[in-house]
């Protein structure tokens, strides 16, 4: 029985490696580690909280679980695009604490091979440092974002702007 | 164990049971701690123990009572503070000696009494020589004593054979002589550990116990796999030659089959000695679970409370005539909402634990002051939230300490007034609607009325005159920040920072307080608490879009203003006048950022909110409605960035949207 259940577990796991969500912003198409997508939800009312950074919209009630919601365009210091129906979050969570991305689209759920990624090229702008790596599928490019960056240069960034 | 010497204190003697447990108990610190290798505690407890086992031993003896709770007060307090220590993972530094040094004078004063020089002065020697001068009586009765020699085998791989065999050795000072054991050196001997591992733990010892005895004694210790037990007759007593055989037929080794029971037999005694001491401390059956799962179970229950609704005012429902499905919904929203209370109820915890600590502060009060006073507890079953305990904890401890010190008089001084000698403080909880009462009540002399006033009066605070001013208004003075009436400052109180705080300690759990007194009759303080943080009254206002929650203690009026009672400062600041006041008014939808298309004062309406004497007018859109809300924090997420001056936190409203709840405190600042 143990055995089983260590079967799946790896099974589960298998399933998740390589695999990657991609979600479009303007013309390029990120992607990120679909470990850490808990869900996909569409735009609702979000609560605005003041005080906060610009793309911090603010909260959102996901079913009795408070979580806040950043809208990635903003973080990446791009032009803000209203909403539609096409505007989705995805709630990812990472070391315990989940957090909404508010992106253009969700695209699909991609495999993309070890074999096929590739660091990005290092540049000094501060640009390209929440990209961990290049994956290639086809002729298209995917940038793989590195999550935890995302969450956690926030006070950095943040001191940038006060100074 | 705290309560039970408390309780021996009340009762006036000490009966053989309740000794019996303290020496089981301190006998089970000792051993954990000395197998943690904690080795202050280990000796704390271990002092504590022989005394005790004096006591025990000793039936008869005279000692004073107060004494000894005085002592092992201390010794708890002692080991209570090294466990939290401990806990936080500071190492071990604080030095045991002066209390230990402490119990052993009283020990060897107490069985100086009954036993006369030899014991004081073995007692004196060290912590394990009160033992043995124990066993020095039983070397002086002559030809009782047998010797024995035995070999012990440890489990393979139960680690520290030394410290094993040491306790093993030490608990064997109990009840016998002239041990010797090889190998002789254990605590200092690295090798020990793999020479008793190998060899075996060799003991030599006299005892009057039987071969029987022995032999169960022995088999109690812990990771044990063989004894091998003879009894050596020959070497004592020759009389006695002839039991030699029968002590080698005795000699047994323990298989290891039986000693898995033994063990078993050991583990439940352990467990035994936790649960009887549990035990005595609450007689409730409990299961401890993570508050966080209690959280999540709230918040599940919320969420089913908003997804019922959902489904019965579905708009897909309307115009419909549906009596079943009207029956079935009426069914699944009274399951809901019991459950929704019981999931409240379980954050509930009785008030007993607080108020039981409270005995201790009396008792340790009323002598050092030298005053006799008695503790008397109503209500010690009321149930309060598990956050909110933790909250009024304080604060209770120091209106205890006040009523001792400055209200409970002397004897002498009661006396002359006709009172009982000793005086009764009163601890009191009561359920009240949504709230609970606790009530500190004490019979001395009560507040002095024209004391306050002129106190109040040097202070600047008394804006009226005297004859206007009601009692309770009088009373409340004590609650400001530096007001005592206490000239000197005592080790307890009187410094004029207590009341102050109090008042804010309760404040800041949402509740209140009010002090009542007739002189020389005593004071009562009544503290209304809500009985759950969790929930709380709070007035939802409308800005624009957005819905935000003002907690209903902090609103003090709301009321819709002309365009013209409204002015400006140079500053731009606008300010209001109100019955000769002048209030600050803040826009909310300013603070917020928020659009709204109400920014004309007559069109809106305004909030008047106070926090801790200062006040402030919110403007705001339109009122919605009273109602009590589930606070919930922000998520740490947000948290992170900054403290949000403004905000409390937030909840859900009816409708599944989000309403900030406004931290009044905060925005008094802007």
């Amino acid at each position: 029985m143990a055995d089983v259940v260590d079967n799946e577990l790896e099974m589960e796991e298998d399933t998740q490696k390589g695999r990657y969500l991609t979600f479009s912003l303007g013309q390029e198409i990120y992607g990120i580690e679909i470990s850490y997508v808990t869900e996909i939800i569409g735009i609702q009312a979000i609560t605005k909280i003041p005080e906060l950074p610009e793309y911090v919209k603010g909260i959102i009630n996901l079913r009795g679980k408070i979580i806040p919601v950043i809208d990635v365009r903003l973080r990446f210091r791009k032009e803000p695009r209203d909403y539609n129906d096409r505007t989705c979050i995805i709630v990812i969570e990472i070391k315990n604490i989940s957090v909404g991305l508010i992106v253009d689209s969700v695209a699909e759920v991609l495999r993309i091979p070890d074999s096929e990624i590739v660091d990005p090229p290092q540049l000094n702008k501060g640009c390209n440092r929440y990209i961990k790596s290049i994956g290639k599928v086809g002729n298209e490019v995917k940038l793989i974002l590195d999550c935890e960056k995302l969450m956690s240069e926030e006070e950095l960034d943040d001191l940038n702007e006060v100074v | 164990m705290e309560n039970l010497i408390i309780n021996i204190e009340k009762s006036g003697h000490v009966d053989q049971d309740e000794i019996n447990e303290i020496f089981r108990i301190m006998h089970t610190i000792n051993g954990s701690s000395a197998m943690m290798n904690i080795g202050s505690i280990s000796s704390v407890a271990h002092s504590v123990e022989d005394l005790f086992y004096i006591l025990r031993e000793n039936k008869t003896i005279d000692y004073d009572q107060s004494k000894v709770s005085d002592i092992i007060l201390e010794s708890i307090d002692y080991i209570k503070e090294k466990i939290g220590m401990i806990d936080s993972g500071m190492p071990d530094i604080s030095d045991d000696g002066p209390l230990t040094g402490k119990i052993r004078d009283f020990i060897s004063e107490i069985s100086g009494q009954s036993e006369g020089q030899k014991v004081a002065a073995a007692v004196a020697d060290g912590p394990g020589s009160a033992a043995e001068a124990d066993d020095s009586d039983r070397t002086n009765q002559p030809g009782n004593l047998r010797a024995y020699s035995c070999v012990i085998f440890f489990e393979d791989n139960c680690g520290m054979e030394s410290i094993r065999a040491f306790s093993l050795i030490h608990n064997l000072k109990d009840i016998a002589s002239d041990i010797s054991h090889s190998p002789e050196n254990l605590t200092s001997d690295s090798d020990a550990d793999r020479i008793i591992h190998t060899d075996g733990l060799k003991l030599r010892f006299k005892t009057e116990h039987t071969y029987e005895e022995v032999y169960n004694f022995l088999s109690q210790t812990i990771f044990l796999k063989k004894i091998e037990l003879t009894e050596m007759t020959g070497e004592t007593d020759d009389s006695r030659d002839d039991s030699r055989s029968e002590s080698s037929s005795r000699s047994a080794a323990v298989l290891p089959e039986q000693n898995d029971s033994r063990k078993a037999d050991l583990l439940q005694n352990t467990v035994n000695n936790d649960a009887s001491g549990r035990i005595t401390a609450s007689h409730h059956s409990i299961v401890s679970v993570n508050v966080a799962k209690l959280d999540k179970l709230m918040d599940l229950v919320g969420e089913l409370v908003i997804s019922e609704a959902m489904v019965t005012q579905n708009p897909d429902l309307d115009g419909l005539h549906l009596d079943n499905f009207q029956k079935a919904a009426r069914r699944h929203r009274k399951i809901i909402s019991e459950l929704q209370d019981i999931a409240m109820s379980i954050r509930m915890v009785p008030l007993s634990a607080t108020f039981q600590k409270m005995n201790r502060i009396v008792r340790d009060m009323s002598r050092k002051l030298d005053k006799d006073v008695k503790l008397e507890i109503i209500g010690e079953e009321t149930e309060v939230d598990k956050n909110i305990i933790e909250h009024i904890s304080d604060p209770l401890m120091h209106l205890i300490r006040n009523a001792i010190d400055h209200g409970i008089e002397s004897r002498e001084e009661r006396r002359a007034k006709g009172k009982p000698g000793t005086g009764t403080v009163t601890l009191e909880a009561k359920n009240a609607g949504g709230d609970v009462l606790i009530i500190v009540k004490d019979d001395g002399r009560g507040l002095d009325r024209q004391k306050i006033i002129a106190r109040a009066k040097a202070n600047g605070l008394v804006s009226r005159p005297e004859n206007e001013l009601t009692d309770k208004e009088i009373f409340s003075y004590v609650f400001l920040p530096g007001f005592s009436t206490k000239e000197k400052a005592t080790e307890f109180s009187g410094r004029g920072v207590g009341m102050d705080v109090v008042a804010k300690n309760i404040g800041a759990v949402g509740g209140n307080i009010s002090l009542n007194s007739v002189e020389g009759k005593g004071t009562v303080i009544t503290i209304k608490i809500p009985l759950t943080l969790a929930i709380m009254d709070g007035m939802t206002i409308a800005a624009g879009d957005h819905r935000y929650t003002i907690p209903t203690l902090s609103i003090r009026e709301s009321f819709k203003a002309k365009e013209t009672d409204v002015f400006r400062d140079p500053d731009g600041n606008e300010m209001i006048m109100i019955r000769g006041e002048c209030y600050p008014v803040l826009r909310l939808y300013e603070i917020f950022k928020i659009s709204t298309s109400v920014t004309n004062i007559a069109d809106g309406i305004i909030v008047m909110v106070e926090n801790q004497g200062k006040c402030l007018c919110l403007f705001t859109d339109e009122l919605i409605g009273e109602q009590q809300v589930v606070v919930k924090a922000l998520p740490d997420y947000i948290k992170k960035f900054r403290k949000v001056k403004g905000v409390a936190g937030c909840t859900l409203l009816g409708d599944g949207s989000i309403s900030l709840i406004l931290n009044i405190g905060g925005l008094v600042e802007f």
